[in-house]
């Protein structure tokens, strides 16, 4: 187990080494000088001067990058061009939207998803398992974002019972920000829930025709304590795996979302980057997100090769 | 017996109502290029926000724009789109993957994996927001973006079914009569994978142009006049108190359009392929 976890750690290092040399060329070389293409096109002279000071373009790109990572590795993730605040902070505090956000919609995906997989294949060919099956095929087509947009005008247009966007954050009462992601949560959720329940499914379909349960019928356990004390746990395992790789689907999905509900979240900040050509606001927070998909997929790999040795061997 | 019967029914109901689906969603883009019931582009401010009715079937956009002709031209841009995406990410992941399992005990197969794995760490989303700022928003940019994202999955599919493939005697033939590994791949290897990418091809192309419809939403995908689904659906959001009926066709139009491919998928993989028709998985 050691072994195989330092086998991982190793990769994960060159995962992350390899992925910030890609974002570095694609934000600070691909489009020329960085200085003047924040500044736009009617930039004076001297003010790209000043800014190329500012952001150390006078040193090669190697040490550009060097600078860059070591500083990330240290917490500093440079200064804004636009707020002139450091982007460390700014991460900090979109990030109190993005994660709760990802985290919420996790758990919502999660606890639809794994009773209705289990109904499912319970009642494997009957009309339940037909009906479960066209919603999951509806569930998967939505777009998260057009179900965020239906739910806000059922919910906070018609009903009033939500607010139709913003954040008021965690400052203003645990509730009251928790509210406000609800809608969002469960948009980013329900797509997420659809493949899980097909994978609750088709995990346990699989478990159930094992022959371990044939023993375990055979010894006297009546269907249901067969399914959930054998069948059930069993099947978790490839769910667990996919509920990781959701998280990271879940980061990015948020993106979309939280232009949806304007959401003050890491997502948005990445896009109001864009046209504000804040080059390093952009650079860094694509490498954290990126970061937090590649370390999340780290630590699922672990736990699952920690449940089953038998993945150990296949590095 | 029952159940088989009813499962069975349901799937090739799949593939039917997919390919009905489908067929519109091709048709509506294709018909749009000869005939929409009005001018997609033709703005009208004294008709706008009007709810549907005969004149205008889905209703008007905050310009007095026609809905229903902007979700048929919006067709074509999805499908485009998607189409070259997923055309892309074939034409690189395919090779990709054959050769992978050509030489799946070297340096090549092992290299080739942990690329895939690296670019699973990149969203698509991610992709498009680099891309965009090397390069600015564009559908090409957008194409770009779902190619890339696409990639591993055509190359781990090709993989995982060429490396069943070269377990096969007839492979074992071709070796013994002198034929090199590549050459093996292209005329023996890949042929046997057809169905199975037609397959994969379709169920990326559903989430290619989920992934378009996303990716204009947020500004990054298919720029005016190009119409788009997803556009129409941020202009929605902005008039939602106003004018709703504009969020509600062009989401119908992306789950039709996503639901049909995804079951035409599903459906086309146990008429194509009837050992994969594992009962009810």
């Amino acid at each position: 187990m050691l072994r195989y976890a330092l086998k991982r750690l190793i990769s994960l290092a060159v995962s992350l080494l390899v992925a910030s040399v890609i974002i570095f060329i694609a934000v600070e070389i691909v489009p020329g000088d960085p200085a003047s293409y924040m500044l736009g096109l009617n930039a004076q002279p001297d003010t790209v001067a000043q800014l190329r000071e500012e952001l150390g373009l006078n040193v090669s790109p190697v040490e550009r990058y060097v600078s860059w990572v070591w500083g990330m590795v240290q917490g500093d993730f440079g200064t804004s061009y636009t707020y002139r605040t450091p982007v460390a902070e700014m991460i900090w505090q979109r990030g109190q939207v993005s994660l709760p956000l990802a985290l919420f919609a996790l758990l919502i995906s999660t606890a639809i998803a794994i009773p209705l997989g289990v109904i499912a294949a319970g009642r494997r060919g009957t009309g339940v398992d037909v009906g479960l099956s066209t919603a999951t095929q509806f569930g998967i087509a939505v777009p998260n974002f057009w179900l965020g947009i239906m739910m806000v005008l059922l919910f906070s247009v018609s009903l009033q019972w939500f607010s139709a966007g913003g954040f008021p954050g965690w400052q203003a009462g645990f509730w009251l920000a928790l509210k406000s992601l609800v809608l969002p949560a469960i948009a980013l959720a329900v797509p997420q829930a659809a493949i899980l329940t097909r994978i609750m499914r088709s995990s346990l379909l699989d478990t159930l025709g094992e022959d371990f349960m044939r023993t375990a019928r055979a010894k006297g356990l009546s269907r249901n304590q067969a399914l959930w004390r054998h069948a059930f746990r069993n099947a978790l395992i490839p769910v667990l795996t996919i509920i990781g790789l959701q998280f990271s689907f879940l980061i990015a999905g948020g993106i979309i979302i939280e232009q949806v509900f304007y959401l003050p979240g890491l997502g948005r900040l990445v896009l109001q980057s864009i046209n504000a050509r804040d080059l390093i606001v952009v650079e860094s927070v694509v490498m954290v997100l990126v970061f937090a998909v590649i370390v999340v997929n780290f630590a699922v790999d672990l736990a699952y090769a920690a449940v089953d040795p038998r993945l150990r061997r296949r590095v | 017996m029952s159940a088989a019967v009813t499962r069975k029914g349901f799937r090739s109901r799949a593939l039917w109502i997919g390919g009905v689906l489908t067929a519109v969603l091709v048709g509506a883009a294709l018909l749009s290029y000869l005939w929409t019931p009005h001018d997609f582009e033709a703005i009208s401010i004294p008709a706008r926000n009007q709810l549907p009715s005969g004149e205008h079937w889905f209703g008007t956009d905050h310009y007095g724009r026609d809905i229903f002709s902007m979700i048929m031209a919006g067709a074509r841009t999805s499908l485009a789109l998607a189409l070259a995406a997923v055309g892309i990410a074939m034409a690189v992941g395919v090779p990709l993957g054959l050769a992978a399992a050509a030489r799946s005990d070297g340096l090549l197969d092992e290299i080739i994996m942990r690329g895939n794995d690296l670019i699973f760490a990149f969203p698509a989303l991610l992709v498009a927001v680099l891309i965009t700022n090397i390069a600015g928003p564009g559908a090409f940019n957008a194409i770009l973006a779902i190619a890339i994202f696409n990639i591993p999955v055509f190359a781990r599919v090709t993989r995982g079914a060429a490396l069943s493939v070269w377990t096969l005697d007839f492979i074992m033939a071709a070796r013994v009569a002198g034929k090199g590994r590549w050459r093996i791949s292209a005329e023996h290897v890949l042929p046997n994978l057809a169905n199975l990418l037609i397959v994969q091809g379709t169920i990326q192309l559903s989430l290619g142009i989920l992934a378009e419809a996303g990716l204009s939403y947020v500004g990054l995908g298919a720029q005016p006049p190009l119409p788009s689904w997803g556009r129409m659906l941020a202009d929605a959001r902005t008039m939602l108190t106003v004018a709703p009926h504009m969020a509600l066709f062009p989401g119908l139009a992306i789950t039709a359009a996503v639901l049909g491919l995804n079951l035409l998928g599903d459906g086309l993989r146990d008429w194509l392929d009837p050992k994969l028709r594992r009962e009810g998985r």
